[in-house]
């Protein structure tokens, strides 16, 4: 009986979620991203970081109403495969936007550029669309993978490293970041290991040839819970003092309360901080503490950034979501106030951006900061970009 | 050579980790004929229940020791509502019912707790290391992660073998009518081994959290492993569990640690780590395969099954 | 043979009735998404059509079947990736090579029983897993994406989505008629026997392991061959396709569409993805409904829909 009810109401919904979408009134925007699971809290700040850009542009783009579908990809790339289809040939959006993993990234591209609806990225860093497979319907507010990790290799070369060890998850962005590491590292590098991912949660052997190699630094990349796991552990086994921890995408506003004490002393390079002096940005961080009563991570602010770039384009077409041409002219002219200061897009549709280095600070109120030390690279570009033919 | 001591000491100690949890599962199942793919979950909600008491009482000894009766009451609450009519049914009906819980779980687990996940701080005199050897400084918590992990096998041992309520364990386990039939309360006797393995999980889950952080879904990937380990110890022998846990967690590191080195002899070194991660976690399930097809019934076949 | 139009018929024929008709409502209603999800519902009821054969006839609780397709798939995947694209060559190697996986598992899994049987099948589908994980030039834990899907050679052309639906839905059916005429015969006597007592069959003189083996290899097959076109619908295959709670997936959809009923796949199959498309659009927090829901269904829904679909006959 109760079985009976579901499936008539389950059915009733399905008729319900696939009616054909009404004419142009509304700009229309796809949002993918983690919104379950251990890594829920990113989707969450990402989303947050769409409403309240949506709140500073009067919910309008082009005097427009916006409409943001948010979808969950449960960190699984074929999900996020099956959301992008949906969103693209159900809802008829006009744009997709999200995307925290490469992998799910990867997989989800297709059916929406295939679709000529325009996908802008906001951190997901696979280099194929980077590069190789760079498209006129892709964009993206991040970067590639091999960018952080190479101004990280940079930042050991200047400060005197000579031997290292890598060690990361084994997907995509993993590979990718040590690779983009290796490139830049003078160094020599003594050891390599990638760990079962996202399953494997016990770093122990791992850290314990970390302490028998003669390593003067360990160069990691374990974004969201998994990080905290690897400081965690590493703190544990008496090294983070002996063998420092040079991260990639590690420490941010969702780890450090979390981290606390073991956060500091981590050295990173990244795209942003709050401490950014721009206009913008300071705008951004001080609405978005007002509004959700948190301090926004990276993920927020190039997905703030990624939402103005979709305004820019949609104002550049006059509101006329059809012309897909005049939104792209626009878009690639990236005339947005961005929080990363002066914003420009390269012929692959990617930033040109600079890289930072950055610290934990405890701050007086018990609270923990990261700061922007010094710039490491400026006008930074990823390697894979000379492979994109696009002009 | 001191690498490879402190590689088998890591093994020994996620053996331990794994031991706890096994221990609960092949316990209800050993005794009432339960699988429950939801011991993940109680390993996962005892996690936070330790976190929260944690931060409330700010001890994590106190935490630690609340969290236990807590998940006892939690799991006694899940055996009644939900499991209890279970028990008559085949195991692929009791599969799909946990698999449910699992997702119910999760889901519930994130609403209550929220998406950031929490961690457990450890007290001053668990953060440092003990110095073994010379040259091998090795982390104090993971002793006492050894230490409750043996103590809880002597204890379950001793509460087994020498107690009257092991006594009506063993009865019910091998002859449930009779047992019952000689005044035994049978359903009172369910109730409270699943409620002991609900708090056997707990304690599996709050001891892993200081190493590994609170979140949702981290009792998934480690349940499928304590399955791993109590078909190769034999389901529902406490002694087998032990000794498959000792394998897995020592193949499992020792595979981790050693074979990149070997196969970077022959390919790349980032080719060689992503394959040497590949062939480590499947010989876990090799030695299953190996020890069934040997062994139908696991190493310690629990007798009268 | 004359077919009574009693419900089970009658549920049936409405059901496969409404997805041949589904391409028509979707070129109507202009969504093509809903073809997408048809696509998917039939491609999963094919793969769990192929798990009852042994789990609902047979009896043996299978927790690895999403093994053979993520074989069939990669089989599509690795071979498009070198250039075969010809369906000719890239189907029966990965129907055949899904059938040697499984007559390799079965052979060593089928002398234990009970929950033994569940975890060695289990333990065989997660090394193939990590097989895929591990093929590094394939994109390893990434997965694989099919840059072209599999050709006939012009007709039919799997880039069309009716054709392609069509495709999946003769292939289903066929699939549904092979079960039918199987589980009639002598040998689909001998695997039900074998399922309520294996000594005795065994005693009357039937080896039953090389029944219930023949069993294996024809479920993995055609659950092979359903890795193929899910990989084809997907364009991409990654090793998330075999990870065990997809076997727990399709043992969901055994179960709840009805163990041992011809159709019982095919409703499990739509009840379940129409479910968590429909849920997974009111919140994202979905789960928390559908996990109860199983359990409710565990309790209380004897037999899944196939079974309340008979009950609801014998009251007529």
């Amino acid at each position: 009986m109760s079985l009976k009810t579901v499936l008539l109401a389950g059915s009733a919904l399905l008729a319900l979620g696939i009616s054909p979408a009404y004419a142009q009134s509304e700009v229309k925007i796809g949002f993918i991203t983690t919104l379950t699971g251990g890594n829920a809290n990113i989707g969450q700040d990402m989303r947050d970081a769409v409403e309240l850009a949506l709140d500073h542009m009067g919910r309008k783009m082009a005097g427009k109403p916006v409409k943001v579908i948010y979808e969950d990809d449960d960190q699984k790339p074929e999900v996020g495969k099956q959301k992008a289809e949906k969103l693209v040939q159900s809802d008829k959006v006009d744009f997709v936007s999200g995307f925290i993993w490469s992998n799910v990234l990867l997989a989800s591209a297709k059916p929406v550029t295939d679709a000529k609806v325009f996908l802008v990225n906001a951190n997901a860093g696979a280099t194929q669309f980077v590069g190789a497979q760079c498209n006129p319907y892709f964009f993206s507010t991040s970067w590639g993978n091999d960018q952080m990790p190479a101004a990280m290799g940079e930042l050991m070369n200047q400060k005197g490293v000579a031997r290292a060890y890598a060690i990361t998850g084994n997907y995509a962005a993993g590979r990718d970041m040590v690779k983009g590491w290796q490139d830049a590292f003078k160094g020599q590098v003594v050891g390599t290991d990638l760990t079962k991912w996202p399953d494997q949660l016990d770093f122990s052997a791992e850290i314990s040839k970390i302490r028998n190699s003669n390593a003067q630094g360990v160069f990691f990349f374990f974004p969201g819970a998994h990080g905290i796991q690897f400081i965690t552990q590493y703190t544990q086994a008496g090294l983070k003092d002996k063998i420092p921890l040079y991260s990639v995408f590690a420490i941010d506003q969702l780890s450090m309360p979390l981290l606390k004490d073991n956060a500091v002393g981590v050295i990173q390079t990244g795209p942003w901080t709050a401490d950014l002096p721009y206009a913008a940005n300071q705008k951004f961080v001080t609405d978005f503490k007002k509004k959700f009563n948190k301090v926004p991570t990276f993920y927020a602010a190039q997905t703030y950034d990624a939402i103005n770039l979709i305004a820019s384009g949609v104002a550049g077409a006059k509101g006329d979501l059809k012309d897909k041409e005049a939104i792209r002219a626009a878009m690639k002219k990236a005339n947005i106030q961005s929080v990363r200061g002066p914003f420009k897009l390269g012929p692959n549709q990617v930033p040109v951006l600079d890289i930072y280095q950055q610290v934990v600070e405890k701050a007086a109120d018990g609270d923990y900061q990261q700061l922007t030390v010094s710039t490491v690279l400026k006008d930074s570009v990823s390697s894979a970009a000379s492979a994109c033919k696009m002009q | 050579m001191i690498l490879f001591i402190e590689q088998i000491l890591n093994g020994v100690q996620i053996g331990l980790l794994l031991f706890l949890l096994a221990a609960g599962l092949t316990l209800v199942f050993g005794i009432m004929d339960l699988v429950n793919l939801a011991h993940g979950s109680l390993y996962m909600m005892g996690a936070y229940f330790a976190a929260v008491l944690t931060k409330l009482t700010g001890s994590f000894f106190l935490g630690a020791l609340l969290a236990l009766p807590a998940a006892l009451l939690l799991g006694i609450v899940v055996e009644v509502v939900a499991l209890r009519s279970l028990y008559s049914r085949d195991h692929l009906d009791q599969v799909l019912a946990t698999f449910g819980l699992i997702l119910f779980f999760n889901e519930a687990a994130q609403l209550v707790f929220g998406v950031a996940g929490m961690t457990i701080p450890l007290p001053e005199a668990l953060q440092g290391q003990i110095q073994i050897m010379p040259g091998l400084p090795y982390p104090t918590y993971r002793f006492v992660v050894v230490a409750v992990g043996l103590a809880c096998a002597l204890s379950l041992y001793w509460l087994v073998v020498r107690t009257r309520v092991g006594m009506l364990i063993r009865a019910g386990a091998s002859n449930r009518e009779m047992a019952g039939a000689l005044g035994v309360n049978i359903a009172r006797l369910y109730t409270l081994v699943f409620g002991l393995g609900a708090a056997l999980a707990a304690l599996a889950g709050l001891m892993a959290a200081p190493i590994t952080t609170v979140r949702v879904g981290m009792g998934e990937n480690i349940l499928i492993l304590a399955f791993v380990v109590i078909v190769i110890g034999g389901i529902g022998s406490v002694r087998g569990a032990f000794v498959a846990a000792f394998l897995v967690g020592l193949l499992d590191t020792v595979g981790r640690a050693f074979l990149p080195d070997i196969l970077t002899l022959f390919i790349n070194p980032i080719q060689a780590a992503s394959l040497a991660q590949g062939l480590s976690s499947m010989l876990i399930y090799i030695l299953m395969a190996l020890v069934l097809v040997v062994r139908p019934a696991g190493l310690f076949p629990a007798p009268g099954r | 043979m004359a077919i009574k139009p009693t419900p089970t018929v009658a549920v049936a024929t409405i059901v496969l009735a409404g997805f041949a008709l589904l391409p028509v409502y979707a070129v109507l209603a202009g969504d093509s998404f809903v073809l997408s999800l048809g696509t998917r519902i039939l491609v999963m009821a094919l793969a769990a059509a192929s798990l009852n054969l042994i789990l609902g006839y047979g009896g043996m609780v299978s927790f690895g079947h999403a093994a053979y397709l993520g074989v069939g798939g990669y089989v599509v995947g690795i071979m498009a990736y070198h250039g075969v694209t010809s369906a000719w060559v890239q189907w029966p190697v990965a129907i055949l090579l899904s059938a040697a996986v499984a007559l390799f598992i079965g052979a060593l899994s089928l002398r234990t029983r009970g929950l033994y049987f569940i975890m060695i099948t289990l333990a065989f589908a997660q090394m193939i897993y990590y097989v895929g994980v591990g093929l590094y030039d394939y994109g390893g834990d990434d997965g694989l994406t099919l840059n072209a899907r599999s050709d006939f050679g012009g007709f039919p052309s799997l880039d069309d989505r009716p054709q392609f639906y069509y495709l999946c839905f003769i292939l289903l059916v066929a699939a549904l008629y092979l079960m039918k005429r199987l589980v009639g015969s002598r040998f689909g006597q001998v695997i039900r026997g074998a399922k309520s007592n294996d000594p005795r069959m065994h005693a009357i003189g039937f080896p039953t392991m090389r029944y219930r083996l023949t069993a294996f290899v024809i479920a993995g097959a055609v659950c092979g061959l359903a890795g193929v076109l899910l990989a084809n619908q997907a364009d991409f295959v990654s090793p998330a396709t075999m990870h065990w709670t997809r076997s727990g997936d399709l043992i969901v959809m055994v179960v709840l569409g009805g163990m041992g009923s011809l159709m019982g796949p095919v409703y499990g199959a739509l009840t379940v993805l129409a479910l968590e498309e429909s849920l997974s659009s009111l919140t994202h927090y979905w789960k928390i409904i559908f996990g109860p829901f199983l359990v409710l269904v565990v309790l209380f829904g004897k037999g899944g829909i196939a079974g309340l679909i008979a009950r609801w006959e014998r009251r007529k």
